[in-house]
């Protein structure tokens, strides 16, 4: 019989303890496929963060660091820095996890142009902890620490990670992308293949953020989830290449 | 090799690279920065990693990474920065990561100041971060001691996977000593095959974690790290002793602060007081024996400290209440000059007859 | 034996290289030495002092309570450690800038003047080994030879031509001591 699809050898054959309409797992999918294709899958180390994504290093098919919140883009550099060139080292990380408490340490892994790729999940919210605010939260969402929703004049505007980390000099690649549908997630897939590809031809950073789903804190359906995506997320988060130095290193 | 002289810090450093360890995150912090330069310097000259981090934080989670990675890495910081790497120190115990980590106490708390201290001895000793773990913890006192205990460090930290703080002052630091640096065979330890360095003709992907949900299995992870103190109690402790055979009491001190306690107790003898020294050398595991050999000889114990009152705890525990155990102790980065602690002395042993 | 040496003044005037030539020249003599230092903010344009021991055998503290010598470039470094010196001791004195007076009659007292001293020989950067000259010939802690040998290590390639001012610095500093220009303890 033919095989007509089939999951990639990328990820781990578990089931996933995402909720049900989480993107998360297309977004691990991507990676995975990726890794697959890129033949890379036995080079890689993958370093998992705090949050949602906390036990993602059971579902990658590859050695697997877990770091401590918002650590992860240092805990890269400690891998990528003392193994040998072929080495891939990637994050995946949260909103939560990169924007907030690891603002310091993503900034600082971009500055320095480490040959790591980031893969960057932007769901607007803490999913783990229970839909608290991120520093992507839209203003005006409600999460369970502003019941009434962001409100500008307190908690200030939500913070647009790509365009900042594409003003400094040393980093590579930026593309932000969504996986609202399915012409998006094939967009993804690209981009992420793109950020892999450059790291694998020793290009320096590369970072691709993943505007992504939160059904559960954000009450609403899977479906509604999605639209809510389209139509308000990316209006905040313009989709695009923010920054490409190309193939030429 | 002849004797070179050189600055505590750098002593530190070149053990370390002696001790096959070329990889190396730092962040300024006095009175350490010197160990940061010296490394900044020497590691590219011999292939080596030298990263300076852009916080404490961010470099022992470098030292993270780069364990997980399987080679022998190194940070050092002073207590304000080490109070920060804290959080990373209890990711390594909890993933069992070996690393060495510096710290050169500095006066506290807060910001304090930057001269000698030993009052970082409860954080470094009794585990410091969150969860139950202890990490071995290495106290030299003199820069010849520090060639050693450094070799021995990364030694630990490999063999039972674990971090292991090398504690000094800023006064072991700052000051420089001739030093003979020995070409010693490396220790054979166990080859690293939990390391994540890619699944290439590995097999099995490897996972380097200290995340368990599950209760039952996270209590057995810590039944296997408690074994593996137990273990380390049994076979690591170190310490030295000074004109203790005929003593009638007994100092306790470690690192620079046992010298000045050695002057003073040379000077007491001239005096007729017969008194000596244990010196713990290992603070973590603490040497309970010589105080189990000594507790029911001697007439009191003064423990003798750059701290308000830290080690005297296991001291006194030590000796379980068959000696009476005092204190003499100057904070801030005061470094207690040898008079006052024969002053102590003195009042101990007037006390005590 | 053991020597216990401060070595105190403004920062910049030297303080801490002096010392660390002593500590390095006591150590090609294989004897036991330790170089401690005050690393204060006081290091940037303050006062700095350094602790030199030199000893025949391995040395406790490095820390000096009361110095068997006291080298004092400035005024407050006059006024912190006149006071400490061990009776007995040696107080050796910067008179070109130092204008007080010691009034202990338990100690000997040297006063050199580093830079008029240093002026003739026509190097005002050698003011230190003036004063380095004057402490070793008289406390024969370690010899001439051993601070020359010393200096061709620890000068940097651009500075070895320094080292015959230095020599001359040293000679002139020693030929006061030996011309007697001592106060010595009364009793």
């Amino acid at each position: 019989m033919k095989v007509v699809f089939q999951k990639t050898s990328g990820l781990q054959d578990k089931e996933t303890h995402y909720c049900p309409g989480c993107t998360h797992g297309i977004i691990h999918r991507l990676v995975g496929e990726t890794l697959e294709e890129l033949d890379v899958l036995e080079d890689t180390i993958g370093v998992a963060s705090v949050g949602c994504s906390v036990l993602s290093y059971e579902y990658f098919n590859c050695d697997m660091t877990q770091a401590a919140h918002g650590r992860a883009p240092a805990v890269a550099t400690g891998v990528k820095r003392v193994l040998p060139k072929n080495r891939i080292v990637f994050t995946y990380q949260g909103d939560g996890d990169l924007a907030s408490i690891g603002m310091g340490e993503i900034i600082h892994a971009a500055a320095r142009g480490e040959h790591i790729t980031v893969i960057f999940v932007n769901n607007a919210t803490y999913g783990m902890t229970g839909g608290q605010m991120a520093p992507t939260t839209l203003v005006g969402q409600k999460t369970s620490t502003t019941p009434k929703g962001r409100d500008e004049s307190v908690q200030g505007a939500p913070i647009r990670v790509s365009e900042m980390l594409a003003t400094l000099d040393s980093v590579h690649y930026i593309e932000r992308v969504s996986t609202h549908d399915v012409a998006n997630i094939i967009k993804a897939k690209k981009a992420i293949k793109k950020a892999f590809s450059y790291q694998k031809e020793g290009a320096g950073f590369t970072f691709v953020e993943v505007l992504s789903t939160c059904p559960t804190n954000w009450g609403l359906d899977p479906e509604e989830s999605l639209k809510y995506v389209k139509d308000k997320m990316v209006a905040y988060y313009p989709l695009g290449v923010l920054k490409d130095r190309g193939g030429d290193n | 090799m002849p004797k070179v002289l050189m600055k505590g810090n750098e002593v530190i450093a070149e053990a370390a690279i002696h001790a096959g360890c070329k990889n190396f995150f730092g962040y300024p912090i006095t009175p350490q920065s010197e160990l940061v330069a010296y490394m900044a310097n020497r590691l590219p000259e011999i292939d080596g990693l030298f990263l300076q981090a852009e916080s404490e934080v961010a470099a022992i989670n470098m030292v993270y990474g780069a364990a997980s990675a399987g080679v022998r890495v190194m940070t050092s910081s002073s207590s304000p920065g080490f109070s920060l790497k804290q959080e990373g120190v209890s990711y390594l115990a909890g993933a069992e990561l070996p690393a060495v980590i510096v710290n050169i106490g500095r006066g506290g708390p807060g910001l304090g100041n930057i001269q000698p201290a030993q009052s970082d001895y409860f954080q470094v000793t009794k585990g410091g971060g969150h969860g139950d773990y202890y990490t071995p913890v290495l106290a030299p006192s003199t820069l010849q001691e520090i060639v050693e205990l450094t070799k021995l460090a990364f030694d630990l930290a490999d063999e039972y996977r674990t971090p292991v703080v090398l504690l000094g002052d800023g006064m072991l630091g700052q000051m420089m000593e001739p030093v003979e640096f020995t070409e010693e065979d490396m220790k054979v330890l166990p080859e690293k095959k939990w390391a994540t360095t890619g699944t290439r003709g590995d097999g099995a992907p490897k996972v380097i974690s200290s995340l368990e949900l599950n209760d039952v299995n996270l209590e057995n992870h810590n039944h296997t790290l408690q074994s593996k103190y137990e273990v380390i109690k049994q076979r690591e402790v170190r310490f030295d002793t000074y004109r203790a055979d005929d003593a009638e009491y007994m100092v306790v001190a470690y690192g620079t602060v046992s010298r000045i306690a050695k002057s003073a107790i040379d000077e007491a003898r001239e005096n007729g007081i017969k008194i000596g020294m244990i010196r713990p050398i290992t603070l973590w595991p603490f040497p309970e024996k010589p105080f189990e050999e000594y507790r029911d000889k001697v007439k009191a114990f003064l423990s003798v400290e750059m701290s308000a009152g830290q080690m005297v705890e296991d001291v006194r525990l030590a000796v379980n209440g068959k000696a009476p155990v005092e204190f003499f102790g100057r904070t801030g980065g005061v470094i207690p000059n040898h008079s006052e602690v024969l002053e102590a002395i003195k009042s101990l042993a007037g006390g005590g007859q | 034996m053991m020597h216990e040496i401060v070595i105190a003044g403004f920062g910049g005037q030297g303080v801490m290289s002096m010392g660390q030539l002593l500590a390095y020249a006591g150590m090609t003599e294989n004897k036991h030495v330790s170089w401690l230092p005050s690393y204060g903010p006081e290091q940037r344009g303050g006062t700095a002092n350094v602790s030199v021991v030199i000893s025949d055998e391995p040395i406790g503290s490095p820390v000096i309570q009361n110095p068997s010598v006291a080298i004092v470039l400035n005024n407050p470094s006059f006024e912190k450690f006149e006071p400490t010196v061990k009776k007995g001791g040696v107080l050796i004195v910067n008179k070109s800038i130092v204008d007080l007076k010691s009034k202990r009659n338990d100690i000997t007292v040297i006063e050199v003047p580093t830079a008029e001293i240093a002026s003739e020989i026509g190097s005002p950067r050698v003011a230190g080994s003036v004063i380095l000259g004057a402490f070793i010939q008289h406390s024969k802690a370690i010899s001439k030879k051993s601070i020359i040998e010393s200096l061709k290590n620890v000068l940097s390639e651009r500075k070895q031509h320094l080292i015959p001012a230095n020599e001359e610095a040293l000679e002139r500093g020693a030929s006061l001591v030996i011309n007697g220009d001592v106060k010595k303890p009364i009793a």
